[in-house]
């Protein structure tokens, strides 16, 4: 039974307050009818007694006191899924507002979900090429994992999702895989951008798009994150896709949070920001991950990756937005603005950049079994490029020593061609270990101390023979084949896949081969 | 017991009338589902809840029940090995029975109803006997690895023992014996509750002497822990809080392990889930798993159930302590905890002190560290355990001035400072060796000095000296540049740096490097220590600092950490290679008195290998299945190792 009521007290920003509403839930679906017969949707923010507080996701604009009337729904806002949401535009309520056909609905879920068991998670290790080396070499991408980019006004994440988002694949495993693409408050233009790239590689009919702009409603915001997830996890985990979720921009959404809990009076925590921003932030980002089958031991086929995209205000990275999404996500990718001005794209302050899932994806049988230690040598020495940087500044470059000349040197070429890369550039993984020990060969090698000797004999160009290298790798490629079959089937599928094309079928596809193992 | 009904519903508070006779901290059932919350405040005749589950779709009139008791857990064998959400809900068992995702309402005892357990009776116990709380009724070997002592509840009163167990298969709800108190016969099940906020009782605490060994470099010798003792890890997002919690949890040698994920990320748990069963432990060979309780209430479950999490842990916890075990409870991270106090606060419109976090943060922290400690249990065999906690920090910005890491400095003894400079670095642990401190160094070092060895005192000081120096000297070589140091003070440079990259820096990821013994520990530093002590003084006898700093031994000291635990004289080889080195420079140099110093000098290690076998056998490293088949010497040494018992009482 469906009770109408025309009890409205207060209207204030985004927030109408009612009276004598009987039987009104905590955050039940209301549909509230403009008297000009438009209608809105919204839900309950609290209840006391008959008092009720109800959020309108698209304004109060015309909203009046007397004549609007207010119906509770008695459930909470469902978004109505099917295999048919592929290829369409939703706004943030999951409404379609392309000019497609009805969805008729498999089901209809709450768009809020329901908290993963960490119990039925699997870990992700299964590494993402992303063909892009700051990534891949230092930052390195798993399938099921999140990973914001953190940026700033004018630096270019939209084209470095854009550019996620093509390039991505699990190298070897081609499986059926899904963009999830949601929009808060960003501008038709940057919006443009991302529809017009997915239409131009041919990726629309695998997209769902949710779609609020910067001058949509903007309390639609709070729900159009929560409406592409549940889409994503429709698709991952009930059609066994892989789906990758970008969220764009992060700081938008936190602000219509911030709106509502303004309106509603709320003590303010850190900026104005509510208290219950980090609890509210999670629900969002530990949305993401791998399940296990329904019985133990089994997986199940799907996965959700999420690539938030947040900028920093003020390139701030302790501002509440950024700090607590770090303190969610498993890393983060840091743009810099220096670096943009030297021209480098993408601008990845590797520094200050991390995959906390990388140690665990990479390395034998996932990448190479030298990627771990490159990397971390990588860091280590071009943070101490930084540091004589630094000191060149103060003191000139006469006074550095040959060692600190030689890191200074590396920094720079670091910077040029390891994170410099061009837009429509597909690195493979085994290119971007090339050019990491190439870069290695220009600092002394009593200063290599984050890498085993075997490693640096067998790869450090110059180190050893390249005959003797050969014989290596294929060593390498019996080594990973055994320990594939006890680890199970669905490796041995990314495994079986191996020989086929990488990055395109070109000259390296064999070589590519044998190493990824 | 009485029921009322909703009046207001706000996020995971609500407030209920009618519940006549309601107490602070009641556990309530909330509308049909039964949800769990707990009363945290009245005000004539509403109670106040926070609910543990999640409240959408509660409205007013549904109906509120109170249950007569405080927040309890279930404290009996079967909780090892266990995975619980805040409220000791079993995710396993939920995962099977409900699925994938946490639903509203599910329910499922602690511990299981229907396992039996082989229950073996204490022999000295005789019907019409004394008996009192704490003591031991009988033993239960919960896991291959940990004899769980089913003792007297201790919240019963002395009393005369009328059943006395017998032998046999229980399951934990059977009645194992009976006590006569002054209020009548009391069974007691394998089995009690305890409510989590109420610490468990000891005889008396007693001052910690041994340490923890966690088989970190930095934390063990520099900044050490002991069994019974507080630290606290804070640091900014990306410094590595929880690889550094989840090391001490692999690797620590206490008995027992109670990690409590609080707030955190869902995948962490995972990880911790899919290694620990595979990690085992030497002494028995049984997988890690089976000394380890988890506690995981990550950021997306419900706020209030994270706020109860830490305390259903460290009351797990204690009720090992109160066995006789050294117990550690690692928790990640505390301010999610003090976060969700917040929340719950600002519900309840009271007002914030700093930061908006309630004015009683201090207390609850100070009252949640202090049920830590090392002390006499309840008993007449007068036992000791301990229990040490591990809390982290996560500061908004990395920010040390905020309340709950201030808060926590004031009742914490050991303080790892993690700073994200070091982390960019990728040096790991990231725990910066100048602002981090321990306040254990007096209670431990006759610890270091029986156990170890007599200069591991004076090498950590020196080499935490040389530390301060090389911060000094960087400063002026900002200003100055470094050609204009003296070659003693280019000496010191070169030998911060390498007690930072080859003795504090420790990769988690590596097998070789991811545990070291306190003996090499002490042989690492002691290697470093010695090649200064030779440098400086061959800087006096004129040789070059040029050359010193060209020698082929750094080469070999940069890979000591790769030196098997087994193959301890490879420090031997690079002291002699130190001493020719250092020689043939000095050769050419004027005054070349040095060799016969050199001689006495450099001590010889295997002296120190034979040293005090009983201290090493105790931090043997725990190894990978696969690692341990090649290694059948080793695995000789596993089975020799002392088998997990309560602290020795001897020792103290």
């Amino acid at each position: 039974m469906v009770t109408e009521y025309n009890t409205i007290t207060e209207i204030a920003g985004p927030l109408i307050m009612m009276d004598q509403v009987e039987n009104a839930s905590y955050e039940e679906l209301v549909e509230v009818e403009l008297p000009s017969g438009e209608k809105r949707r919204g839900k309950v923010l609290e209840v006391n007694r008959d008092k009720v507080l109800v959020q309108l996701f698209e304004g109060t604009h015309d909203v009046d006191v007397d004549k609007t009337r207010v119906r509770f729904l008695d459930k909470g806002l469902e978004l109505s899924v099917s295999p048919d949401i592929l290829g369409r535009v939703f706004n943030g309520l999951g409404v379609p507002i392309d000019d497609g056909p009805r969805i008729i609905p498999e089901k209809k879920v709450n768009i809020n979900g329901s908290p993963i068991n960490p119990y039925a998670r699997i870990y992700p290790q299964e590494f993402i090429q992303t063909g892009i080396s700051a990534i891949d070499g230092l930052n390195t991408l798993v399938r099921g994992q999140k990973l914001p980019i953190f940026s700033g006004f004018g630096l270019p994440h939209s084209e470095l999702a854009a550019q996620i988002a093509r390039q991505a694949t699990v190298p070897g495993a081609e499986s059926a895989f899904a963009i999830v693409f949601a929009a808060m408050g960003i501008t038709f233009e940057e919006a443009n951008y991302f529809i017009s790239d997915f239409q131009e590689t041919g990726a629309m009919e695998r997209v769902v798009l949710f779609i609020n702009l910067a001058n949509d409603p903007t309390v639609e915001r709070i729900s159009t994150p929560r409406a592409a997830l549940t889409a994503a996890e429709y698709l991952a985990f009930e059609r066994g896709m892989h789906v990758l979720v970008i969220m764009t921009d992060m700081t938008n959404y936190c602000e219509a949070l911030r709106e509502v809990s303004v309106a509603r009076k709320e003590i303010p925590g850190r900026r104005g920001y509510p208290g219950y921003l980090y609890t509210d932030l999670a629900t969002l980002y530990e949305r993401a991950g791998l399940l296990k089958g329904d019985k133990e031991g089994e997986v199940r086929e799907g996965s959700i990756t999420q690539i938030p995209v947040l900028s920093m205000p003020d390139d701030d990275k302790t501002h509440p937005i950024p700090d607590l999404t770090g303190y969610i996500t498993e890393g983060q990718i840091i743009l810099d603005r220096n670096l943009q001005h030297k021209g480098i794209y993408p601008p990845i302050n590797v520094l200050p950049s991390l995959s906390r899932l990388r140690d665990k994806g990479i390395g034998e049988g996932r990448t190479r079994e030298d990627h771990s230690e490159v990397a971390n040598q990588l860091f280590s020495s071009y943070a101490r490029s930084k540091e004589v940087e630094e000191l060149a500044v103060v003191l000139g470059e006469a006074a550095l020593t040959e060692t600190d000349k030689a890191f200074m040197a590396f920094g720079e070429e670091f910077e040029r061609n390891f994170v410099g890369q061009a837009m429509d550039e597909n690195r493979s993984i085994e290119d971007t270990l090339t050019s990491g020990w190439e870069l290695l060969g220009k600092i002394p090698r009593t200063e290599i101390k984050r890498i085993k000797d075997e490693y640096i004999e067998k790869y450090l160009p110059g180190a050893e023979s390249s005959a003797e290298k050969g014989a290596e790798e294929k060593k390498e490629k019996a080594g990973p084949e055994k320990e594939k079959s006890a680890e199970g089937k669905k490796k041995k599928e990314t495994r079986d896949r191996d020989g086929e094309s990488v990055g395109g079928g070109d000259k390296k596809t064999v070589e590519d081969g044998g190493d990824q193992g | 017991m009485a029921s009322g009904k909703i009046e207001k519903v706000a996020g995971p508070l609500i407030v209920a009338s009618g519940l006549t006779g309601a107490k602070m901290f009641e556990v309530a059932r909330v509308s049909e589902e039964e949800l769990i919350g707990e009363i945290i405040e009245l005000h004539g005749d509403l109670a106040y809840i926070q609910v543990y589950e999640d409240t959408s779709g509660l409205g007013p009139g549904a109906a509120v029940t109170t249950t007569g008791k405080s927040l309890s857990i279930e404290l009996g064998p079967g909780l090892l090995e266990s995975i619980y959400d805040g409220i000791q809900r079993p995710l396993d068992t939920i995962y099977r029975e409900s699925g994938h995702y946490i639903s509203r309402g599910v329910s499922a005892p602690g511990l299981d109803r229907d396992r039996e357990w082989e229950f073996k009776a204490s022999p000295e116990l005789q019907e019409g006997m004394e008996i009192g709380r704490g003591e031991i009724l009988g033993t239960v070997q919960e896991t291959e690895l940990i004899e769980h002592r089913v003792m007297v509840p201790a919240d019963l009163e002395k009393g005369t023992l009328r059943k006395v167990p017998s032998d046999g298969k229980y399951r934990v709800e059977d009645t194992i014996a009976s006590i006569e108190t002054e209020d009548g016969v009391q069974d007691v099940m394998m089995f009690h509750r305890w409510p989590v906020r109420t610490p468990r009782p000891i005889v008396r605490k007693i001052i910690p002497s041994s340490p923890l060994v966690t088989g970190q470099r930095v934390i063990d010798t520099f900044f050490p822990i002991s069994k019974g003792g507080t630290a606290t890890v804070p640091g900014p997002f990306g410094a590595g809080k929880t690889v550094v919690q989840h090391q001490l949890a692999k690797w620590s040698d206490a008995d027992i392990i109670v990690y409590v994920g609080c707030g955190e990320r869902g995948n962490e748990m995972t990880d911790v889930l899919q290694e620990f069963p595979e990690l085992v432990d030497p002494a028995t060979g049984q997988p890690l798993m089976k000394r380890t309780v988890l506690i995981a209430n990550t950021s997306n479950m419900p706020v209030a159930a994270r706020e109860a999490s830490v305390y259903t842990g460290i009351t797990i916890a204690e009720y090992f302590r109160d066995m006789g075990y050294s117990v550690a409870v690692l928790a990640d991270s505390t301010s999610r905890w003090a976060e969700a106090m917040r929340e719950m606060s600002g519900r309840l419109e009271e007002m914030p002190g700093e930061e908006g976090y309630p004015a009683y943060l201090p207390s609850r922290i100070a009252g949640f560290y202090e049920r830590a400690g090392k002390g006499v249990c309840l008993g007449s065999d007068e036992r000791r355990g301990s229990l040490s906690v591990i809390g982290a920090v996560s500061p908004p910005g990395g920010d040390l001035s905020d309340p709950v890491v201030q808060a926590t400095l004031k009742v914490v003894k050991v303080f790892w400072a993690l700073e994200d400079q070091l982390a960019f670095e990728r040096h790991f642990p990231a725990i910066g060796w100048l602002t981090s401190y321990s306040l254990y160094h007096d209670t431990l070092r006759e610890y270091f000095l029986d156990e170890v060895e007599d200069g591991w005192e004076e090498a950590r000081t020196t080499a935490i000296e040389l530390l301060q120096k090389e911060a000094d000297l960087k400063e002026l070589v900002r200003l100055v540049g470094v050609d204009s140091l003296s070659d003693n003070d280019r000496l010191i440079l070169e030998t911060s740096k390498a007690i930072r990259e080859d003795f504090l820096h420790q990769s988690a990821f590596d097998p070789d490097d991811e545990y070291t013994r306190l003996s090499k520990q002490y042989l690492m530093l002691r290697t470093i220590l010695d090649l200064h002590r030779l440098c400086s003084e061959a800087i006096e006898k004129g040789v070059e600092l040029e050359k010193l700093l060209q020698l082929e031994v750094k080469q070999s000291i940069a890979r000591m950490r790769h030196i098997g635990e087994d193959n301890l004289d490879e420090f031997e080889k690079i002291a002699e290679q130190m001493k020719s080195e250092i020689n043939s420079h000095l050769s050419s140099a004027p005054g070349d008195e040095l060799a016969g110093i050199l001689d006495r000098e450099v001590e010889k290690p295997e002296k120190k290998k034979d040293k005090k076998k009983s201290g090493k056998k105790r931090q043997e490293k725990p190894v990978k299945k696969d690692k341990e088949k090649g290694k059948p010497a080793e695995k000789k040494k596993q089975q020799k190792k002392k088998e997990k018992k309560p602290e020795d009482k001897n020792k103290e």
